[in-house]
């Protein structure tokens, strides 16, 4: 390979921060006791005290308090735990269909479809061509029957930030819980569980520069949910399992890291390579709301030209992209999302993604768009389409 | 370096494809595949009428290194060939050529061989050397629906079993999918339909017909 990696899939997962690894290595290595009650040996009080404290931070950042924070494994658990715990929970009780969209990311889309095989009714709501979902059509989706709306606050892959709070508010109108998927938009976009009638929400650790392997669930006090893992009595009774405390305690501090002034300097990155790109490659095509999306997330299609073979070219020269066509996912299927706003094949093949991250620089995105520019003029000119 | 799927060979002729681009004055020329489907071939030939060789051969791809690199393959094999000899290659031979390709993508190299074989049969056809017709069966139709793409997933209709049923009589095809008429891929795949089985000598009319 040549030179340094430049890494643009900072949506997939991020390097992990050496302050992070700083805070967490001392509950490795000598805090590494499990967590006791107030009456147990001071290291494991110690324990307790750590991930007391971790809860709290990362609880505050949501504006929720410590108690309404379960940590899981990850974003993937998270959301199963809010589809299957509720369902769980008022399936008997209350009625069985549930409404989500079509452009969720694979946890909350599987859950559902997971539960639909065992007789639930699942609504899955269009969204137009920039991944806004319709609020009339969720509106008019609910009824007396609905225990739960599932609806991520920004796209895994074209980065649309949804009008969360206006979807809760439609749910707290109509009663209906609202679990939200917030794995990418988690400290990067504000959200505060005190304005956002939102009652359950997917966070994780990894795409802020955390460690892998936790994540949280928020769950507003008195939310119906079932106990998702059978043993003790760990995550107030919800979740058993021994506690990831070097995995909170990173996890907390890669909250604490991320500042606004941060978000800004990524949201430039961004802005630069859609400008860049759009006005200088002709025959491209942005995917996702030019304005309301992710700060961290460019998404363009190159038409006329395959995805898997520029994120092979670009691989070859140092960036590591991803890309929607179905070439390059391991199930051979073309992304979920780009068919979704209404793209074709053609699309969705031509489609990459850039998602930034601390590491990343200005000079990161004009190399790539430089690199992008000279592979997507080479592919052009073996392909059959768009000449005239 | 780190393990690619792809073999040297593969990565030598994604890298450098050969015999890339039109034939202006071409004898015969085929495309396989579509934008709305996924990856698409087009192949050009020179041929030397009286001994019926290629001289020249040229290749378009939109599609993925696999793609290429068997689009490439297949000319450097072809070219200086018979159209005999050509018709012969299999996708086997391409895949050995390169060093072997990654089966879960046989698929978008399996269609660079079908295009050099639809432009020889282009060849034969627009020179009558097409010895006898064949009237078109069942079995015709679906192997040619083998090579339209379900663009939700972008595997071919067969293998997504989208395709209810087919009838053949009387020069007219009918091919019921297991689709809604609504549905926004319904008038790309029907086109796509046309344009494959249109084309054969007996067929006058061509029915698709969707499911509710």
């Amino acid at each position: 390979m040549l030179g340094k990696l430049v890494y643009l899939d900072n949506a997939a997962t991020t390097r992990l921060d050496e302050r992070v690894l700083e805070a967490m290595t001392p509950y490795f290595l000598e805090t590494y006791a499990v967590a006791t009650s107030e009456f147990g040996y001071s290291a494991g009080i110690e324990a307790r005290e750590a991930l007391q404290e971790a809860r709290s931070t990362i609880a505050g950042v949501l504006g929720a308090s410590p108690e309404e924070l379960i940590f899981t494994s990850g974003s993937t658990e998270s959301s199963n735990m809010a589809l299957k715990g509720v369902a769980m929970a008022l399936g008997e009780k209350k009625g069985r269909h549930i409404i989500t969209s079509r452009i969720e990311d694979f946890p909350v889309l599987n859950s559902a479809r997971a539960l639909e095989k065992q007789g639930f009714r699942v609504t899955t709501l269009d969204v137009d061509a920039e991944g806004l979902v319709d609020l009339n059509q969720l509106k008019d989706a609910i009824t007396g029957e609905t225990i739960l709306v599932s609806i991520q606050h920004a796209n895994q892959e074209i980065g649309t930030v949804q009008d969360i709070a206006a979807i809760g508010q439609i749910c707290r109108e109509k009663g209906v819980l609202l679990h939200s998927d917030a794995t990418h938009t988690f400290t990067r976009v504000p959200l505060d569980v005190r304005e956002v009638g939102v009652d359950l929400l997917t966070i994780a650790a990894h795409t802020i520069h955390g460690p892998r392997g936790i994540g949280g669930l928020y769950v507003r006090k008195g939310t119906p949910i079932a106990k998702w893992m059978d043993g003790g009595f760990q995550e107030f009774n919800l979740r058993a399992g021994l506690e990831n405390i070097p995995g909170a305690v990173g996890f907390a501090r890669a909250v604490q890291l991320v500042t606004p002034e941060e978000t800004t300097r990524l949201q430039a990155l961004r802005d630069r390579l859609i400008d860049r790109v759009l006005s200088e490659i002709p025959h491209t095509t942005l995917n996702g709301h030019r304005w309301q999306r992710l700060p961290q997330n460019a998404n363009v299609t190159f038409h006329f030209v395959e995805g898997e073979s520029i994120t092979l070219h670009l691989d070859m020269r140092g960036f590591a992209v991803s890309t929607g066509s179905a070439c390059f996912s391991r199930s051979l299927e073309a992304s979920h999302v780009i068919l979704a706003i209404g793209g074709d094949h053609e699309r969705a093949h031509g489609s990459v993604r850039f998602t930034f991250g601390r590491f990343n620089t200005m000079e990161d995105v004009d190399s790539v768009v430089d690199a992008v520019a000279e592979i997507v003029t080479l592919l052009r000119q073996i392909s059959p389409l768009g000449k005239e | 370096m780190t393990m690619l799927p792809y073999s040297e060979l593969v990565m030598e002729h994604f890298r450098h494809p050969r015999n890339v681009g039109r034939i202006e004055d071409a004898d015969a020329k085929s495309v396989e595949g579509s934008p709305a489907c996924g990856d698409m071939v087009a192949v050009y030939l020179k041929v030397d009428p009286e001994e019926l060789r290629i001289t020249d051969i040229k290749f378009e791809s939109y599609g993925c290194a696999s793609n290429i690199a068997t689009g490439s393959i297949i000319t450097e094999l072809a070219k200086g060939k018979t159209l005999e000899e050509a018709r012969q290659i299999t996708w086997k031979q391409a895949s050995e050529a390169l060093g072997g390709l990654p089966p879960i993508k046989t698929h978008c190299s399996v269609l660079a061989v079908d295009g050099l074989r639809a432009a020889i049969q282009n060849y034969e056809e627009r020179h009558g050397l097409v010895k006898e017709r064949v009237p078109t069966t069942v079995e015709e139709v679906r192997r040619r629906l083998k090579h339209v793409m379900n663009p939700v997933v972008g595997l071919d209709l067969v293998r997504t079993k989208l395709v209810k049923d087919i009838e053949v009589a009387e020069g007219t095809v009918r091919v019921v999918l297991d689709l809604p008429a609504d549905h926004q891929f319904a008038n790309a795949i029907r086109e796509d339909i046309r344009e494959k089985i249109e084309p054969l000598w007996d067929v006058n009319e061509l029915i698709v017909e969707f499911t509710e």
